[in-house]
């Protein structure tokens, strides 16, 4: 099982897109993925989770942790998401409060938009 | 108590998408409980694994985590045992409110919450000498929804 993270520029924000099983074995590649970027001086990332097939709280956890070091530059982390199994860990978890969700890329870049 | 399919895995990480594997392909195999049913299982079966593969790590136990599943009449019910050194679930720790800027120091700990949440029952039994965590996902009343 192999997790894909892809990242593009978009506006002023890094995509990562995520693909594949976000889970205890994959997430230390994805919290490294976003490590990366932030040490790359991007601040300001989307994580598209459209094309994850599993999440569970490890994922919530590498996404949690992305957050709190983007926030701590000043930054953040939005996501995209419209699938209903993956967002019902979010609402589960409270964590729908925590992060900004939208319902595509253009959306979440949108030079315009709050974030 | 028949039919039941048993697994032992290594208390490895790469082991956990196999735990799921199982146990919604066993899933699949009862009419009766929903997709949405199926997938909320896979999510709390990767919970519970992946906190017995911690828990042995933590004592380095060097033996595997075991896995039951099986139907009955109520629907579909799945053990997951670990040799770790136990836990007291009536004392989790709280998380702040999602509101809460501290929140954000929480990365863990989601897991037991969301086992919780997403089957119809979860009984915890845990001691010195390890935990077994069950679950059960009821048939849903009206079949497959």
């Amino acid at each position: 099982m192999d997790l894909g993270l892809d990242v593009a520029e978009r506006n002023k924000f890094a995509v990562l897109s995520v693909r594949g099983e976000v889970d205890v074995y994959t997430a230390p590649k994805f919290r490294e993925r976003l490590i990366e970027l932030v040490g790359q001086g991007k601040h300001h990332i989307v994580v598209d989770l459209e094309g994850v097939e599993f999440l569970d709280s490890t994922g919530l956890g590498v996404l949690v942790g992305g957050l709190k070091r983007l926030r701590s530059h000043n930054g953040d982390l939005v996501l995209v998401c419209t699938q209903s199994r993956i967002l019902k860990v979010f609402e589960i978890t409270g964590l729908t409060k925590v992060f900004s969700i939208y319902d595509t890329v253009e959306a979440a870049t949108d030079p315009n938009s709050q974030n | 108590m028949s039919e039941v399919v048993e697994l032992e895995i290594p208390a490895r990480p790469e082991f956990v998408a196999l735990a799921r594997l199982v146990v919604s392909a066993m899933a699949a195999t009862d009419a009766a409980l929903s997709d949405d049913q199926v997938d909320d299982l896979k999510i709390a079966v990767s919970e519970a694994c992946t906190n017995a593969i911690e828990a042995h790590g933590a004592v380095g136990a060097d033996v595997g985590v075991r896995l039951r599943c099986w139907s009955d009449e109520r629907g579909l019910r799945v053990s997951i045992e670990d040799r770790g050194p136990g836990f007291d679930p009536s004392i989790l720790p709280e998380h702040p409110p999602p509101t809460d800027p501290d929140r954000l120091k929480f990365e863990r700990g989601l897991g037991i919450p969301l086992i919780r949440a997403l089957v119809d029952e979860v009984e915890i039994a845990s001691s010195g000498e390890g935990t077994e965590v069950r679950l059960a996902m009821w048939h849903a009343t009206n079949g497959r929804h």
